[in-house]
């Protein structure tokens, strides 16, 4: 039986070892090198400069304000996402009132997930752009609207005041679909007959979703949550196409903050290298925290 | 279930008795009102930017100016042609789809098979290799962009198709491989003993057994797969620059948004990007439930 273990062993793991270990593995090692050099780009010219990119990093305005953006999408993204995502997952499992234990989705609630889970599917590219154009001060749907009612109508994704709370609703338009589904998944997994049993008690909704539900589905909100995290940190794709991070750094975030150092205006590649170090250990404490802060005694109920 | 029918009439019956009953069912008619609205107030925002865009796509660019929220006088359909042709999405669509053939087939394929050696083999070092793969899932990407880009142009692969394949490829194989790993470990191992002990060689076992027995996880990950690579747009950006004839379906439509910022041609903008919603529109309509399953099974896990 063992014969013919090691040709195949050897025949499948390797081709898609040698293809991770190229472009995956080594660039991330490398960056962690090139992140102590000043190396300017396209010369081969890079002295090893110590820390003194990350010394730079300390008091670097832009870096600052940047990551202060990503702080703020880091608190008000997971949990906007989490609440909506939570309220229109209940709806639709357990909000109707035809079930005896009141047990199953409102009306249409098959309709509501298709059209929930839409923007999900969609590239980000799309959802940037169309956004872009829904922002727009005079051709955008938005400001139609206004306009029609006689309201002002604010130049949206120009204006330092509003720039980075667009993107950030759009963040949240496009990931609350997600979530909606994947509760709905978690929340059809509990057991029906703890519902009824709970509801022939005398408990009332509220109390059912904060004792009963919550509880149960707390494995999927953490997940929820660390997926939510590192898609705060990140953000760059709808910052760049929709506002390049302005006006005047308004909306800007540290991804962008690094694309723009290696790529943009200069090719400072050793300080953008520590600028992406810098995500990585930011992405990987919120990850460990969040796994640490919400763990709780695990529930089986099967 | 029909145990549930006989249960229900003793709760009626003991409600009027029951004053406490009441308040609660009072409030629920309220709450559930409140509720629908909010349900239908946010099916209504993620329908009305969709509805909209299909709709510019068919005015001119006199009616987008003159009022957003108007009908198109008639259904220009030219616009869609001037997108597909002189913005080139058709080129850009097609491009696109060629890159995700092909790193979708050598994901799965790479990916299946890394998984199954993973999953069903014990050997020396299984254990570091697997973290070590599955790890990269954990990596912002942005770390790697500076490195990658002078590792894919060393290798003579930069501006290439083949290039973006193999990256696209070796970027989703630690979700693939974490995924199919935990899935190769449910199937019955009776059937490989089984199919071992016929003679069955550990290659021939793979293809015809393991493999088809597999393709519920191959499918669910496959449509993630799918949806990331053709998505994705920091990759191609970076490793894409240059040559225009080869750009990816999300380089075009930004350049169009771009031109279209210089020209004005908002009908032209629409247009290209109903042409990038449509297929994925009715792909999903086909498919929700298999592609609301497969991408929610890979955070469930």
């Amino acid at each position: 039986m063992r014969h013919g273990r090691f040709p195949l062993i050897v025949s499948f793991l390797l081709p898609p070892l040698v293809l991770y270990g190229v472009f995956v593995l080594s660039p991330y090692l490398q960056a962690f090198q090139i992140s102590t050099t000043d190396w300017l780009g396209y010369s081969a010219q890079a002295d090893p400069v110590g820390l003194a990119n990350f010394r730079t990093l300390l008091h670097d305005g832009y870096v600052w304000n940047a990551l202060t953006n990503n702080a703020i999408l880091l608190a008000v993204v997971p949990v906007l996402t989490i609440v909506l995502g939570l309220f229109f997952a209940t709806m639709l499992t357990m909000g109707g009132r035809k079930g005896r234990a009141g047990v199953t989705g409102v009306r249409g609630s098959a309709v509501y997930r298709l059209v929930y889970f839409f923007p999900q599917v969609l590239s980000v590219v799309i959802i940037a752009l169309l956004w872009k154009e829904i922002y727009h001060p005079t051709t955008g749907l938005l400001n139609g609207a206004l306009r029609s009612v006689g309201l002002p109508t604010p130049a949206w994704l120009g204006d330092p005041r509003f720039a980075f709370w667009c993107v950030l609703a759009v963040m949240v338009w496009s990931n609350v679909g997600f979530y909606v589904v994947l509760f709905g998944a978690a929340m059809q997994a509990i057991p029906r007959d703890i519902y009824e049993a709970v509801l022939l008690d005398g408990a009332s909704r509220a109390v059912m979703l904060r004792r009963i539900t919550i509880p149960l589905l707390w494995d999927t909100v953490q997940v929820a949550w660390i997926y939510l995290a590192i898609a705060a940190l990140d953000g760059f794709i709808l910052v760049q196409l929709m506002t390049n991070g302005g006006p005047n750094f308004s909306s800007d975030v540290i991804g962008m903050r690094m694309y723009d150092t290696a790529f943009g205006s200069e090719t400072k590649f050793g300080y953008a290298s520590a600028i992406g170090v810098v995500m990585f250990f930011l992405t990987l404490s919120v990850a460990v925290l969040a796994l640490r802060a919400a763990r709780r005694e695990r529930i089986e109920y099967s | 279930m029909t145990t549930v029918d006989s249960g229900a009439p003793p709760v009626r019956a003991t409600a009027p008795e029951r004053t406490t009953d009441r308040p609660p069912r009072r409030e629920l008619g309220v709450a559930n009102a409140f509720s629908h609205g909010f349900l239908l107030l946010w099916a209504a925002m993620t329908l009305l930017p969709l509805a909209w865009l299909f709709l510019s796509s068919l005015k001119d660019n006199g009616e987008i100016l003159a009022d957003p929220w108007g009908l198109p006088g008639r259904l220009r359909l030219d616009n869609w042609a001037r997108a597909w042709t002189t913005a080139h999405i058709g080129r850009y669509f097609l491009n696109s789809a060629v890159v995700v053939a092909g790193s979708l087939t050598l994901t799965m394929l790479l990916g299946a098979t890394a998984a199954y050696v993973f999953a069903r083999y014990d050997f020396r070092g299984r254990q570091v290799l697997y973290y070590l793969f599955v790890g990269g899932m954990m990596f912002p990407v942005f770390l790697a962009l500076v490195p990658l880009f002078f590792v894919v142009r060393n290798a003579g692969l930069f501006g290439t198709w083949t290039g973006l394949i193999l990256v696209y490829t070796a970027y989703s194989l630690p979700f693939t491989v974490f995924f199919l790993t935990a899935f190769f470990r449910t199937l019955p191992t009776a059937v490989a003993e089984a199919a071992l002990i016929d003679g069955c060689g550990h290659f021939r076992l793979f293809f015809r057994v393991m493999l088809p027995m597999a393709r519920p996880g191959l499918i669910s990950v496959g449509i993630f797969n799918f949806l990331s690579h053709w998505n994705q747009f920091l990759l191609p950006q970076v490793l894409m620059q240059g040559d225009e004839s080869k750009w990816m379906l999300a380089q075009g439509l930004n350049a169009l948004a771009v031109n279209q910022g210089y020209a004005g041609d908002y009908a032209q903008l629409f247009a290209g990007l109903a042409i990038a919603v449509l297929p994925v529109l009715v792909v999903y309509v086909a498919f929700q439930r298999q592609i609301q399953a497969g991408l929610t099974a890979g955070q469930l896990k």
